[in-house]
């Protein structure tokens, strides 16, 4: 059929699931001890080149910890999925600056905004720079592309994007369906290098709860070569089989887990506490003037050794005792 | 109480589309207010889901981000964006609910750039789930401010489908059959879409608003629905629940 369309974005990741099955095949330990500082995750499993995803949804259950120690490590051409990505891409967008190129490669499904709190300048200004490639996408589209690689699967049918800029732009192609010869939508599956995800509880293996809404983080810690856990909570492997019914990640899929209370911090944490917005809007003030911005991200990620000191600098306990009070309204 | 701003009115407005008992899949930002609004009067049953995972909600306050614990407040469910998105594509929700920063006469959104794609005068966040949500849902509800910049004849990119290039476009694309948008709510007026052409047209003006102030700040031709209605004002109990209950920290009404 000649009057089907081909996205003429760029496709970042390789969909062939036979590939994928060669990698996890060799990917061996399920129930070796993963405990470790983050510093030392992102130095063992993030690599220049690699394509990074951010789980959780932007302000939410982000593993912040893991996302300003990218940025301190000077990682270089990362591809990034832009699944709902608004604090977690903003932290990112602090490393493609003085010449450095963090992100070079960027799904875009929502990125730049933090939703009813704006537009960030400085993820603006490196969308606008043209110094990264882009290819669009839907919320959606970038779940499915998930789920696809977690099924083992190279493609996925769906129904939007049609008749829009949106699939022009995208890697996505248009496709017949063989039962009942519909258009659809195919998406590729999307196998990340490595993925980054907070959670409740897990245990020293990387089987690990969520509590609240999931977004996409089933599919992505499946779709994931290599994933690192932050925790709030380290549990008992005794205690992750006392109700298996509640683990979402079962620890095959994890190289790294991370203690870290508080790890979603300013993001919001279900049942935890709350997004603490005046530290978010000062970080959406500070990247005004680049002067600020520069001072702010020495305080707050660059001479910061970690993250409990970056906890300190926002208030401390204080501040997030009021978050916890906030959370239960 | 008499005094209320373009915004104020705009979310007053759209809440009363929301019918109790229906289904609403929500964008950020002032679709989060409206629903909440219509739950807080009318709409007690209104059934809100959240691209994130949060499905039907009791909202204790107003959502800042679609993906918050406030998405999941009572919920009946926490699920994932692939259970919220399909349960659309399976044609179960009756409302999308979105702003935009651009909309043409079919009701096409723009939320990607401003000027050329490959070197953008301003990048935007993009389709986020605005793109499924107005794909699947039966109905679009879409709210933004009126002026010449936002409502173009020709968008910069069409992130969002409305009736694409008219009537059947939809179909024709391969998109679900029978839905699209149904009104758009500006601090102007509200507007419907015609029945043959899928054109926009005006059906309610805001009280003092005339026909030709409102086609003054819209780029393309307006229609006028068989009556145009003046609209009816937000009330003072909408205007202080809105205030003191959905957004006390002015997060979309200050703006």
């Amino acid at each position: 059929m000649s009057d089907l369309l081909a996205g003429q974005g760029p496709l970042f990741a390789n969909p062939d699931p036979d590939a994928a099955r060669a990698f996890f095949r060799q990917k061996k330990g399920a129930l070796n001890n993963k405990l470790m500082p983050v510093s030392e995750a992102v130095a063992q499993f993030i690599h220049n080149g690699d394509y990074l995803a951010s789980g959780g949804f932007g302000t939410n259950r982000i593993a912040t910890a893991a996302l300003h120690e990218i940025v301190r490590q000077k990682k270089a051409d990362l591809g990034f999925a832009g699944h709902t990505t608004t604090h977690d891409f903003q932290i990112l967008a602090a490393g493609n600056r003085h010449g450095h190129r963090l992100l070079s490669r960027i799904d875009a499904a929502y990125i730049v905004g933090l939703e009813a709190r704006g537009l960030s300048t400085q993820a603006r200004r490196l969308m606008e720079s043209g110094d990264v490639d882009v290819c669009e996408w839907t919320n959606y589209a970038l779940a499915c592309r998930f789920r696809a690689a977690a099924s083992g699967i190279p493609f996925l049918p769906l129904r939007s994007m049609l008749g829009t800029d949106t699939l022009k732009h995208s890697a996505a192609k248009e496709i017949l369906c063989p039962f009942t010869g519909r258009k659809l939508t195919a998406v590729p599956a999307l196998y990340p290098d490595v993925s980054l995800i907070h959670v409740h509880e897990s245990d020293c293996h990387g089987n690990a709860r969520i509590k609240g809404i999931t977004v996409a983080d089933y599919d992505l810690a499946r779709a994931s070569k290599r994933l690192i856990i932050t925790a709030e909570r380290i549990v008992s492997t005794d205690e992750i089989r006392s109700n298996p019914n509640a683990t979402l990640i079962p620890a095959f899929c994890v190289d790294a887990v991370c203690h870290v209370p508080f790890g979603s911090y300013p993001g919001n944490m279900p049942g935890e506490y709350f997004s603490d917005e005046q530290h978010l809007k000062a970080w959406l003030n500070a990247e005004r003037d680049s002067d600020t911005y520069e001072k702010f991200l020495t305080t707050y990620i660059y001479n910061v050794p970690n993250f409990e000191t970056y906890l300190d600098r926002c208030g401390g306990t204080a501040r997030l005792a009021e978050l916890q009070k906030l959370e239960h309204l | 109480m008499s005094n209320y701003n373009a915004m104020e009115l705009m979310i007053c407005v759209a809440a009363r589309l929301l019918e109790n008992g229906a289904t609403v899949g929500v964008g950020t930002g002032a679709p989060c207010a409206a629903a909440m609004l219509a739950q807080k009067t009318h709409a007690p049953n209104l059934l809100i889901v959240f691209e994130a995972g949060g499905l039907a909600p009791v909202l204790p306050a107003m959502p800042i981000s679609v993906g918050d614990s406030r998405t999941s407040h009572k919920a009946l469910m926490a699920t994932s964006m692939c259970d919220i998105m399909e349960t659309c594509q399976r044609g179960v929700v009756d409302y999308a609910f979105l702003g935009g920063a651009q909309i043409d006469a079919y009701g096409n959104l723009n939320s990607t750039v401003i000027g050329d794609y490959a070197h953008p005068k301003v990048r935007f966040p993009g389709s986020g789930g605005a793109n499924d949500f107005a794909s699947f849902c039966w109905r679009t509800l879409i709210l933004t401010q009126h002026d010449r910049r936002r409502f173009v004849k020709q968008l910069d990119f069409l992130t969002t489908p409305g009736y694409l290039t008219g009537p059947g476009a939809r179909e024709a694309a391969g998109l679900p059959a029978n839905c699209g948008p149904y009104r758009v709510i500006t601090d102007l007026a509200v507007m419907s879409f015609h029945e043959k052409t899928r054109r926009m047209q005006i059906d309610s003006l805001h009280p003092g608003i005339t026909f030709e102030q409102v086609q003054a700040q819209t780029e393309f031709e307006l229609g006028r629905a068989n009556t145009i209605t003046e609209t009816l004002l937000p009330q003072p109990e909408e205007l202080r629940l809105l205030r003191e209950d959905v957004d006390p920290h002015q997060y979309i009404i200050g703006r």
